[in-house]
């Protein structure tokens, strides 16, 4: 065996370099180090990197003010690379290696699920800033962007309310989607709407011809979109030359903002509502203040989203828990963040206490043709974050419980 | 007999003595992560390095035997109850398919079992007909994306995209536990070590002569009476094993499964590392499978944002400037060394 002789020795220096790769610089007393990671590669990247910028820009607010406990914070930045055992690995890495204060991130579902029993097996603090299909409510994790009664509800009664009660399904294949459309199938039961049809395609998919051909078959009063990423630029260009349009049968979108119309091709999606919390067009002094100071740092012609204002919510949600809480440890900072009410883009924040989700507004809002949203409805005050879905009778049994 | 094992004796007492010592618990886990790979390049360094079979579908068998463990993990968790992402899928009673896997041995069984078993009625269609070549490489591969199309639309099954985490327990050990995870690793480390001791044995017997024979000249083996077909079915085979045993080894240490860790480009991650490492060395296999994870995690931790551009700067360079790999440039060397001290 002498051919194996050298590899072996090679592999036996990898393995000793390997042991001497872990000195960790310790952080030192004057700063205090969160985690920032979201898709900095992969399909998920063109939405998740514009988060990560917002959130860099809050910490750069905060360290400019002055820091919190007199520190200043630091980014520590990771690639969760759009797939899912990744954002574990380095969820991991974050807490254990890093041991960072909190941790701001994730996008997906899938991620989500993925890095939630990292928080949970390690006792850490993760910062969500994405709407999703509620029916979650991690005792780790905060959730700073909409649950289903803040924005697939209010999509519904809007829908509902313009006396369009005959709805097609159209979702990427995950979680969000099948759970989101689940909720949707209970409320249509429960108010007299009629669902014609379910379809679902995987992430990343981009023929639709088939799929638009049923739509148009069924000839629905609206289509309830919960298609992720690129696929919805194949399925809003392939629905319009169908020959569909905003007034005959209006797509409602809940994962389509500011940043993704730009990549649709306003030409294909204007006219066309969408359902969030927050839009860049969003009257409020916070708002003015935030998209001047994105604009300045990342550049003129960029816009500001939903995910975007809740991930620059998230730091500073997190920031003012931990000055109320005068320490960045974990189960203190749990303990004071109920409560905690902030002005923010999108108007009156709050930390619920119950379920560690937020009050929040919900808005209806159209795509223009200048690619911005405008808002044709609002629920007027913050909803109370209801992820179980427990105000609602007809939601009943889809807990699982 | 001494000199020869050696070198192995001097790595096994690094990774089996030195590494748990020394390693943080976090940077334990990464290294038996990449032994898992390790595992599948073994088999990969086999069937094609050995066999000629470019298989650029192992992922299906890690997958088999991942989901296999995850399955059982899951159940043993709900306790009689439904798996938490059949809840939120709304699946209301137990898959049929699921019911057997509660038992820890037809759990682990079927992780090597099943992959064997896909391998052998793989190989003996394919085979028998004399698929070779480009033609086996873009069928396995073909299986690989099948496969993942297969779990994505089946989220009540298989947890679709998200595929299943959330495990808390492996035989009653607390699997968050530094100590749990250190017995992980160091099992890991053990399968790896017996299945590359086994596997050289294998290759230096007659069946391993045979194998080359057939990888370098199929026909004149078929000419001498022996059946070709046999010969790389077994091989297939048992690649298949090893890489199944990986995947339910890869579960519990790395906390979850999902459809992105065994489509088509994980599995050709895999053939990419056996390929840097040299594929015609064993030990190349699984030194090419540990590079290729350890560059991955320090590449990414180091330049979040253009990792992927020096993951690739890296095996163009090995492939261009030494196309027989780390193990090959390993042999030069040693080899002129050796000229160098006769002279």
């Amino acid at each position: 065996m002498r051919i194996s002789r050298p590899i072996l020795s090679a592999l036996l220096v990898m393995a000793l370099a390997a042991c001497g790769s872990d000195a960790e610089t310790a952080a030192s007393s004057n700063e205090i180090k969160v985690g920032l990671l979201h898709s900095l590669s992969g399909t998920m990247a063109i939405s998740e990197v514009t988060v990560r910028d917002a959130e860099l820009l809050a910490i750069e607010e905060i360290n400019n003010a002055g820091g919190v406990l007199g520190k200043k914070i630091v980014p520590v930045v990771e690639d969760g690379a759009s797939d899912w055992p990744t954002f574990a690995e380095k969820a991991t890495k974050l807490v254990r290696q890093d041991k960072v204060a909190a941790v701001f991130g994730g996008w997906t579902s899938a991620s989500r699920k993925a890095m939630l029993p990292v928080f949970e097996r390690y006792k850490a603090l993760l910062w969500y800033p994405v709407q999703y299909e509620g029916l979650e409510s991690s005792p780790y994790i905060f959730y700073t962007g909409a649950t289903t009664n803040q924005q697939i509800i209010p999509g519904l009664d809007y829908l509902k309310e313009q006396g369009r009660n005959r709805i097609f399904l159209v979702g990427s294949d995950y979680v969000f989607p099948r759970t989101a459309n689940k909720i949707i199938k209970a409320y249509a039961a429960a108010n007299g709407m009629e669902i014609l049809g379910e379809e679902y395609t995987p992430l990343g998919h981009t023929e639709y011809s088939t799929l638009v051909n049923k739509v148009m078959q069924a000839e629905p009063d609206a289509v309830f979109n919960t298609l992720n990423g690129d696929s919805n630029v194949a399925f809003f260009k392939q629905l319009k030359s169908a020959g569909a349009t905003a007034e005959s049968m209006p797509v409602l979108s809940v994962s389509i903002a500011e940043e993704e119309v730009t990549g649709i091709g306003v030409e294909n999606i204007a006219g066309h509502p969408v359902a969030w919390n927050y839009y860049q067009t969003t009257e409020t002094p916070a708002n003015e203040a935030f998209v001047k100071a994105f604009k300045a740092k990342y550049g003129q012609n960029k816009v500001t989203s939903d995910p975007m204002q809740a991930g620059y919510n998230a730091v500073h949600l997190w920031a003012e828990a931990v000055k109320k809480a005068g320490t960045t440890e974990v189960e203190a900072v749990k303990k004071a963040a109920p409560g905690i009410a902030l002005d923010r883009p999108e108007g009156k924040v709050t930390i619920d206490g119950d379920n560690q989700h937020m009050y929040k507004t919900a808005r209806i809002g159209i795509i223009q043709p200048d690619g911005l949203i405008e808002q044709v409805w609002d629920s007027g005050e913050p909803i109370k974050p209801d992820p179980y879905l427990e105000g609602y009778p007809w939601a009943a049994g889809l807990a699982g419980q | 007999m001494i000199r020869r094992h050696l070198p192995f004796a001097a790595v096994a007492v690094v990774a089996l003595v030195a590494a748990p010592l020394l390693l943080e618990p976090f940077r334990l886990g990464l290294l038996a992560k990449y032994l898992c790979y390790a595992i599948v390049a073994l088999g990969i360094g086999l069937a094609w390095g050995k066999g000629g079979m470019l298989t650029l579908g192992q992922g299906v068998f890690f997958g088999l035997g991942g989901y296999s463990m995850a399955m059982y993990l899951k159940l043993t968790e709900a306790e009689g109850g439904l798996p938490d992402f059949m809840v939120w899928s709304g699946v209301e009673e137990l898959p049929a398919l699921w019911v057997p896997f509660a038992n820890p041995v037809f759990a682990m069984s079927m992780a090597v079992l099943g992959p064997v078993i896909l391998a052998v009625v793989l190989g003996t269609l394919v085979f028998r007909q004399r698929v070779r070549g480009a033609y086996f490489a873009i069928l396995t591969q073909a299986l690989a994306a099948a496969m993942v199309i297969l779990l994505v639309g089946q989220q009540g099954l298989t947890g679709g995209t998200n595929g299943m985490t959330n495990f808390f327990e492996l035989f009653g050990q607390d699997l968050a536990e530094d100590s749990t995870q250190r017995g992980l690793y160091l099992v890991v480390a053990g399968v790896l070590g017996v299945l590359y001791l086994g596997t050289r044995q294998l290759v230096n017997s007659r069946y391993g002569r045979l194998l080359v024979a057939v990888r370098d000249g199929e026909d004149r083996v078929r000419f001498l009476g022996y059946d070709p077909a046999l010969v790389k079915t077994v091989t297939f085979a048992a690649s298949a094993g090893m890489a199944g045993l990986a995947g339910a080894l890869f579960v519990p240490v790395v906390g979850i499964i999902s459809p992105a860790l065994l489509g088509v480009v994980p599995s050709l991650e895999l053939v990419v590392a056996v390929a840097v490492g040299g594929r015609h060395v064993l030990a190349g296999a699984v030194l090419g499978a540990v590079v290729m994870g350890y560059a991955k995690t320090a590449f990414s931790e180091q330049f979040a944002d253009g990792w992927l551009y020096l993951q690739g700067a890296l095996f163009i360079l090995v492939m261009t400037l030494a196309s027989k790999g780390i193990a090959g440039v390993a042999q030069t060397v040693a080899g002129r060394l050796r000229s160098a001290r006769a002279t």
